[in-house]
């Protein structure tokens, strides 16, 4: 029994990790139907800024903090540089796009920082802490508690805001918004800001347990990716289940029957979950007239 | 309160408003009729911001609008209703509505909805379902619906009544008409001849990107080419 408590507790923690960044997708998708494939380098920015900030000597908070607005500046860079100049491209050519901007990324942060592997303290200590014959680290607690905030942060935003609301308009009916006085391009650099920083929000909360370097974007980006459509694109609460779902399967997975397994297992799941629902667990229909 | 002066607008090479020259006066209702593709909903673009204009100029309570993007047009008192289904179909009839009114947060914008309801009855009963499941009649309800709640002082209504059912034509029109009392200036574009210039003061025709008669829009109902070739009397 300690032994399932265990697998379900590293899972979470996992999939606290795989919501964060699903999260960071939602809010890109929500505005502008772009998967963005590059939100997988705001997390790995997120950790690398903030290692070499407090390598300089800032402390960690303030280090974080740096981390995160300038990977939000990074994000909205992106938006200006590359996907506003193609306005008017299909979406998939978009989404290509942010997968060159995703390599560039990856490319750039070589040569400005290194390609070696990092890590800073943990917020509260490295000291496990026992649940019930199972232990957990303190900054999986952080972890967790990051997704949740982030969760509900987002779900307030875009059920009980007007500029959330403009966001779900704009990734609607961008002309119709407009000429009710949206302005969509605000719209476009407010969403890309968010996104990455929440993405560098996650780099910050997990480098502790799970070190960063130069390449763990992508990685990150396809797991969250995955969270995302099986909780169905675009919804906050799909984005969290979905992350956690598929951290919990891997955790299965690997505690009980190989960890070769892990990635296989949550896809196989995956796979027949869409098969069922294409539009993931909590996706909304569409409800276009045509 | 707005003058178009040379209007011109094109679709790639193509173009297709050959200089327009049209004004509206505070309070009026102008019509704009002609058959369909004569350019009349391009020439709302324009005036709205949405279609790039290659020349000629848009003036709009004294200011140049033809540089102003469209969601800043808005703000400055020109609302358009646009043609057919360009509502927010994932959002609730509710949420269309409040967005509307994006530009304000105040206490007004509750009562402009409970307005809007009052004008639309069908709209509060669909209130909380997603836009996208209304008909297209409600569909074109809530667009206009949706327009006001800008607070327009000048709104541009584009085919407000194409696709509907001949009683719906008329309650449509009886609310363009009823929006002089709230001293909203419309322009009004229409396939529909007979039923806009019933409501209007003035009328344009318009045919392939050029306007070709101008004047009273009863003088214009009883010309006798327009009956021949709009009105079909």
């Amino acid at each position: 029994m300690p032994e399932l408590l265990q697998f379900l507790l590293s899972g979470i923690t996992v999939g606290a990790v795989y919501a964060l960044v699903a999260l960071g997708f939602t809010i890109i998708y929500n505005a502008s139907d772009v998967v963005n494939f590059a939100q997988g380098e705001f997390v790995m920015l997120g950790g690398m800024i903030t290692f070499f900030a407090h390598a300089a000597g800032l402390p960690l908070p303030l280090a974080a903090l740096i981390a995160i607005i300038v990977t939000a500046g990074i994000g909205v860079a992106l938006n200006k540089l590359a996907i506003e100049p193609a306005r008017g491209a299909p979406v998939v050519s978009l989404i290509i796009i942010t997968i060159g901007a995703s390599i560039f990324i990856r490319g750039a942060t070589q040569l400005v920082f290194d390609k070696q592997i990092h890590r800073f303290p943990a917020f509260s200590g490295d000291q496990p802490i026992l649940i019930g014959g199972a232990t957990i680290l303190p900054q999986s607690l952080w972890v967790i508690a990051g997704a949740l905030a982030v969760f509900v942060c987002l779900w307030l935003f875009f059920t009980r805001t007007l500029i959330g609301r403009a966001v779900l308009a704009t990734a609607n009916n961008r002309v119709a918004a407009q000429l009710v006085g949206i302005n969509t391009n605000y719209v476009m650099t407010l969403s890309f800001a968010m996104s990455a920083a929440i993405g560098a929000l996650a780099g910050v909360l997990v480098t502790p347990i799970t070190l960063t370097s130069y390449d763990v974007g992508l990685a990150l980006a396809l797991k969250g990716f995955a969270a995302a459509m099986l909780g169905g694109m675009g919804n906050p609460k799909g984005a969290l289940v979905g992350g956690l779902l598929l951290g919990i399967l891997e955790a299965m997975t690997a505690g009980y029957i190989s960890s070769q397994y892990k990635d296989a297992a949550a896809f196989v799941v995956i796979l027949a979950v869409l098969f069922a629902m294409p539009q993931g667990l909590f996706g909304r229909k569409s409800t276009d007239r045509v | 309160m707005l003058t178009v002066e040379g209007l011109r607008s094109r679709y790639g090479r193509i173009e297709v408003l050959h200089g327009i020259d049209l004004d509206v006066a505070s309070g009026e209702i102008v019509t704009v009729v002609g058959a369909n593709g004569a350019g009349k909903t391009t020439l709302l673009k324009c005036l709205s911001g949405i279609q790039p204009v290659s020349s000629g100029s848009i003036v709009f309570r004294g200011e140049a609008l033809t540089t102003v993007p469209a969601h800043a047009r808005v703000r400055r008192g020109l609302a358009q209703s646009p043609e057919g289904r360009q509502i927010f179909t994932n959002l609730t009839v509710e949420e269309n509505l409040r967005l509307g009114a994006y530009l304000f947060a105040d206490d007004k914008v509750e009562r402009d909805m409970q307005d809007a309801f009052a004008m639309f009855p069908i709209l509060k009963e669909k209130k909380n379902l997603a836009a996208g499941g209304l008909s297209g009649g409600q569909q074109q309800m809530l667009a206009i619906a949706r327009a006001l709640m800008a607070r327009p002082s000048c709104l541009l209504l584009d085919e407000p009544s194409m696709g509907l059912a001949p009683i719906l034509v008329a309650q449509i029109f009886d609310v363009v008409k009823s929006l002089k009392a709230l001293d909203v200036t419309v322009l009004l574009v229409e396939q529909n001849a007979f039923g806009a210039l019933s409501v209007a003061d003035r009328g344009y025709v318009m045919e392939t990107g050029r306007i070709t008669m101008a004047g009273p829009a009863a003088a214009l109902i009883a010309d006798e080419r327009i009956r021949a070739a709009y009105l079909g009397i």
